[in-house]
């Protein structure tokens, strides 16, 4: 029974996500939906990688759509001024994401609570300034075409292509995410949540696991980023900008911090009920508003973990 | 002189007040060695410096034959040092087994790669590690409370809890800060049990306690503060015959807490 916990329960999400993934084009009436799920998909990644760094490990950012930003611009830059094939630009965009964090990491992840915040926050605008700003590079806030994914001679584009490729993506990021939070490193990311005077005491180099989990949240979103601008076929300043950070922070504290399923629903709602209710007109902003006051007055916890909450006491 | 804990000239103020001033303590191998002193007399601030976790202003920490004046809390973990907390510093989302499998965290296979891969070696390095922190819980006698989460335990348990997560990283020393602490008399002698067996697992044991009975009885050493600074130390009968030691007790409690030691 215990030894189960570190092998089957947590892994239900990623198999119930491949299911659903699966299963999904079936019902699906028309590439349009696809779309819908393939933007789904692909904010769930970020917001994933955000999670970790949110949930697991407690600490804050928003700022994330800068690496977000620094992914999508990638698969435009990298061939347009290195030559460089998409796929490989995409690795680039990865790995950039992942120095920064690294570089910028090291001074502000000292801080903590709201002054972490103000100084993500700072790292987002800085990295959209730039997008912004450097017109001559990146077409400034008029934006870029992107090119094609070309993998082996194939070329990816439409709804279809792009649900399969996000979709298997979202699923091997959760079953990262969950052999993550399952192991040793997993463990510390959460001490350091709780107390980290505590996990000083018991030999856990903080400073060196809160770099960790900032650096893969960030390849995380830069991923997730490359992705949306390749499916997009074009990419503008807005992409990185302030409002997508905090998008981000809403999807996982909708949906769920520290849960993994809470962040895939937080990401479909925030993507979904937009469209739904276009048919408000004037009233979309004012009732999807609403709608987040009232999920978290009544699901306080964020909807997966509150609703766990509840059918467990039911059950019990 | 076999000491373990070396304490020489050991200083620090917040502002104007000096919490600590000219503190000097050698703790030997396989000691149980009590500090007391009347509230606010700098014992927990004592044990922030020996943690690593306030640096000193002054004075030099030697553990092991080894100067460790100003490392880091888990350097000086890597080094068979750790404590428990007088305000409990307890992993409040994990359960009672998880809090002491992270206190396992040096013995593990940290191999981040392997963890973003689930290889199979981490399941079993899970599986080792949830084991030996079930043993734990059962010298602290909290093996039925295993998979509870931690915020279900009474605060007596919680001690208990932390003393087991501090026991998981295999300290040649133990810095225990008032494990006694909101416990109940039961609680006190299972507390005065568990210390024991601590020890004789050849664990070096530093206690803070305000529960003197506890202290007279199983410490061998007992070294006494005063608003910052040494007071007197000896064992039970010399401390407790030390006319600035009932001075001091006096001042501030009152007969009943020593009281209860002489009996
Ligand atoms: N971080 C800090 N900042 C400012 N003052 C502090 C700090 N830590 C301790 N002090 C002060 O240092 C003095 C010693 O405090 P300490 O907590 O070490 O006492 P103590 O002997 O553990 O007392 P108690 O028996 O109540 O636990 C107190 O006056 C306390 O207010
Ligand atoms: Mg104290």
């Amino acid at each position: 029974m215990t030894v189960h916990r570190f092998t089957s329960k947590p892994y239900m999400v990623v198999i119930a996500l491949a299911t659903l993934v699966l299963l999904l084009p079936l019902v699906l009436p028309s590439a349009f939906y696809l779309r819908i799920a393939a933007l789904v998909f692909i904010n769930a990644l970020a917001v994933i990688g955000l999670n970790l760094l949110m949930g697991f490990a407690g600490q804050v950012s928003l700022g994330h759509a800068g690496f977000f930003g620094i992914g999508a611009y990638a698969v435009t830059l990298g061939p347009a001024y290195l030559g460089l094939p998409v796929w490989a630009s995409l690795i680039g965009g990865a790995v950039f994401s992942a120095l920064l964090a690294f570089i910028v990491g090291q001074p502000i992840l000292k801080l903590r609570g709201y002054y972490l915040a103000v100084a993500t926050l700072g790292l987002g605008l800085l990295i959209s300034m730039v997008f912004t700003n450097e017109a001559d590079i990146t077409g400034g806030p008029n934006g870029m075409e992107v090119p094609r994914l070309v993998v082996f001679g194939w070329r990816a584009y439409g709804s279809q292509t792009w649900y399969w490729i996000s979709g298997v993506s979202l699923v091997i990021g959760a079953w990262i995410a969950v052999n993550l939070i399952t192991s040793p490193t997993g463990r510390a990311f959460r001490a350091i949540h709780d107390s980290e005077t505590a996990a000083r005491v018991l030999g856990i180099d903080v400073p060196r696991y809160k770099l960790l989990v900032f650096v893969m949240s960030a390849v995380y979103a830069a991923i997730a980023g490359s992705y949306f601008s390749l499916f997009d076929g074009f990419v503008t300043p807005d992409t990185t900008g302030f409002i997508r950070s905090i998008e981000f922070v809403v999807m996982a504290v909708l949906g769920g911090l520290g849960s993994i399923l809470g962040s895939i629903t937080g990401a479909a709602i925030l993507v979904i009920l937009p469209q739904v209710l276009t048919v408000f007109h004037e009233y979309e902003h004012i009732m999807l508003g609403l709608i987040m006051i009232v999920f978290m007055i009544f699901l306080p916890g964020g909807i997966v973990p509150s609703l766990a909450q509840r059918f467990r006491r039911r059950t019990a | 002189m076999n000491a373990l804990l070396t304490i020489e000239n050991l200083g620090i103020a917040f502002g104007g007040l000096k919490a600590l001033e000219g503190i000097n303590l050698n703790v030997a191998r396989g000691d149980i060695f009590a500090i007391i002193g009347p509230n606010g007399a700098g014992k927990t601030t004592l044990f922030n410096l020996v943690s690593g976790l306030y640096p000193p202003k002054s004075g030099r920490i030697t553990l092991d034959g080894e100067d460790v004046t100003g490392l880091p809390p888990h350097q000086l973990a890597r080094r068979g040092l750790s404590r428990t907390f007088q305000n409990l510093q307890i992993f409040f989302r994990m359960s009672v087994v998880e809090n002491v499998m992270v206190g396992r965290h040096l013995h593990e296979n940290r191999n981040v790669f392997a963890h973003l891969f689930g290889l199979p070696s981490v399941g079993r390095q899970n599986r080792t590690t949830h084991e030996s922190a079930l043993e734990l819980l059962s010298i602290v006698g909290l093996a039925d409370a295993a998979e509870r989460p931690a915020g279900a335990l009474s605060y007596g348990a919680l001690k208990r809890l932390e003393v087991a997560r501090a026991l998981a990283t295999e300290p040649k020393i133990l810095l225990l800060d008032e494990p006694a602490a909101g416990c109940n008399p039961v609680e006190t002698e299972e507390i005065d049990a568990v210390i024991k067996k601590i020890a004789a697992r050849g664990v070096t044991v530093v206690l803070v306690e305000h529960d003197m009975r506890l202290v007279m009885k199983i410490s061998n050493r007992i070294h006494v503060l005063d608003q910052g600074r040494t007071l007197a130390e000896g064992n039970a009968d010399a401390v407790r015959s030390n006319p600035a030691v009932v001075a001091a007790y006096l001042g501030v409690k009152g007969k009943t807490e020593l009281g209860l030691a002489v009996r």
